[in-house]
């Protein structure tokens, strides 16, 4: 609460941003010493820095070769990571919490969750590309199936670990079950459902990339698989710095959600 | 069956499992008294309250409150519990009024009452505060302007004002006594106090060790405000510490 205290982690967080910037810096100079200068190894396997940033760049207002810009594409993987996303959540998240909640609810799906939940979302791709093709819809899906299985486990936790105390004071005040889960028990799990929120996310993006690798005509995944077939390693590398890159900037907003959301909760 | 009996407990016995706590313990708890209890750490004090808020299952014997089974829903009850039972996620206004918007008090009043405790205890000016931002002290406080905010009938309070300062602790139960008077609520107070015992309670109800029963019920008529140095009152602290020393 006092300045003094403050003065620590804001210092500390600039040395680690310094850190981080030589890091990176250091990496691609090295990364440029291989290719451009040594020529250790051939172009055509791995270009140098300047390249991939040249093609970055380029890939913005460029569509060869693979038929889409740098921005066609990611708008289509996000719009399909979104799509499974959202019905992930909707569905996961009341999931979770009403299966930690009512008991003889958790007994008769949890079975079925048990068997689901150690599949992997990329597992599902087959099976969704039989039943929906290929097609927003088949992708949607094998995010939907990530998502949802990172929102039931957190919100389930989340909803479990409410203490004892708190929902005596509820009972004790002569509170129903209901006002019970609504007042005590969901904002108690809030911050774990939050974090469900956030790992979901971080999955559906990764299992996206990895669906359109198999199944797609548009999106990352897929200017990569392209670009890998007729040999282009630097837009690969180019799409891969994009993922890495929406990746972050996906989660680092659901921090600031998060953190809006929680306010109070932590002295921060 | 007389009317002025407000809380009846009647050959409570209460095990867990093989460890039998309460056994066979019976007295009655008129209304507007204020009933203090003392006993041994581990005798089953908490576990007395938790049975009669229904939170644990009685193994046998009943409890009743205004001559029916207790209800939490009618019954106004408050319970401050002995563990820090604030809210994280409310600020210590909305904390307070948790209890009133369970029971649906209309708004109006509902803003009189929070005002009214969190100026008994000393937090009105920490209202927007989390409890995370405060010191232990202040957020017993706010359990206890919780359970006063509601007015209730029986105030069950579980060693309360144990973690607080003694200056506090003074200031607070001369607010309860007062809140007490005002409001003809009936308190069963918990403590580990024996001076804090004798300054408060009509009576006091002396446990014994596990398998607890009750030792000894001891009438307290000094009148108040009562001054801890009268010979009377020291008189009774002995007489209540002879009792304890036997544990
Ligand atoms: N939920 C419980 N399960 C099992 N044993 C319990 C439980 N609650 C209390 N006990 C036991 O009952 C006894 C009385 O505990 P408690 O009521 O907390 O004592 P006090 O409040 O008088 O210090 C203790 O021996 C304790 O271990
Ligand atoms: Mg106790």
């Amino acid at each position: 609460m006092s300045k003094n205290e403050n003065k620590g982690p804001k210092k500390k967080s600039k040395k680690y941003i310094l850190i981080s910037i030589a890091s990176v810096f250091l990496f691609l100079f090295i990364w440029w010493l291989y290719t451009d200068v040594f020529k250790a190894v051939p172009a055509n396997a791995l270009p140098s820095p300047i390249k991939v940033i040249s093609t970055f760049f380029i890939k913005f207002v460029e569509t060869k070769p693979e038929g889409a810009t740098m921005l066609q594409h990611i708008f289509s993987s996000l719009q399909t990571t979104l799509t499974g996303y959202a019905i992930g959540v909707a569905v996961g998240v009341p999931l979770g919490i009403c299966m930690g909640w009512f008991d003889k609810f958790d007994m008769f799906v949890r079975p079925i969750f048990d068997l689901l939940r150690p599949i992997p979302g990329i597992a599902w791709i087959p099976v969704m590309i039989v039943f929906f093709g290929i097609g927003l819809m088949s992708k949607a899906m094998v995010i939907f199936m990530t998502a949802l299985i990172a929102c039931v486990v957190n919100s389930y936790s989340g909803t479990k670990q409410t203490l004892n105390v708190h929902l005596w004071v509820g009972r004790t005040f002569g509170a129903s079950n209901l006002e019970m889960l609504f007042r005590i028990a969901i904002p108690s799990a809030m911050p774990l459902i939050l974090t469900g929120l956030r790992v979901a996310l971080a999955a559906s993006w990764s299992a996206l990339v990895a669906a359109e690798l198999l199944a797609s005509n548009r999106g990352l995944g897929f200017m990569i698989q392209q670009c890998r077939v007729i040999g282009r390693p630097d837009v690969i590398i180019a799409g891969m710095i994009t993922i890495g890159g929406v990746g972050a900037l996906l989660t680092y907003l659901l921090k600031l959600l998060e953190k809006l959301l929680l306010k109070g909760r932590k002295n921060i | 069956m007389q009317t002025n009996i407000k809380v009846e407990v009647k050959n409570l016995t209460k095990s867990f499992g093989d460890l039998l706590v309460l056994d066979d313990i019976s007295f009655n708890v008129t209304s507007g008294e204020f009933l203090c209890i003392v006993g041994p750490t581990g005798c089953g004090k908490t576990t007395f309250l938790n049975s009669l808020t229904k939170l644990y299952s009685i193994t046998k014997g009943s409890i009743l409150v205004n001559n029916e089974p207790v209800n939490l829903k009618k019954h106004n009850i408050a319970y401050i519990f002995q563990e820090n039972s604030t809210f994280p996620w409310l600020t210590v206004e909305q904390n307070v009024s948790f209890g009133l918007d369970i029971k649906k008090v209309p708004k109006d009043k509902k803003k009189e009452n929070i005002k009214e405790v969190l100026d008994i205890v000393g937090l009105y000016a920490f209202r927007k505060y989390y409890p995370v931002q405060l010191s232990a002290s202040m957020v017993q406080r706010v359990s206890i302007a919780r359970a006063f905010a509601t007015k209730p009938e029986l105030l069950l309070m579980d060693e309360p004002y144990g973690q607080l300062d003694i200056e506090l602790r003074y200031k607070l139960e001369d607010e309860l006594i007062r809140l007490w008077k005002k409001t003809n609520t009936t308190v069963l107070f918990i403590t580990h106090n024996i001076e804090e015992a004798v300054y408060l309670g009509d009576r006091i109800l002396v446990l014994s060790n596990k398998p607890t029963k009750v030792k000894e019920s001891i009438d307290n008529h000094i009148p108040r405000p009562r001054s801890i140095v009268s010979p009377e009152f020291v008189k009774l602290r002995n007489r209540v510490t002879e009792l304890i020393k036997w544990w």
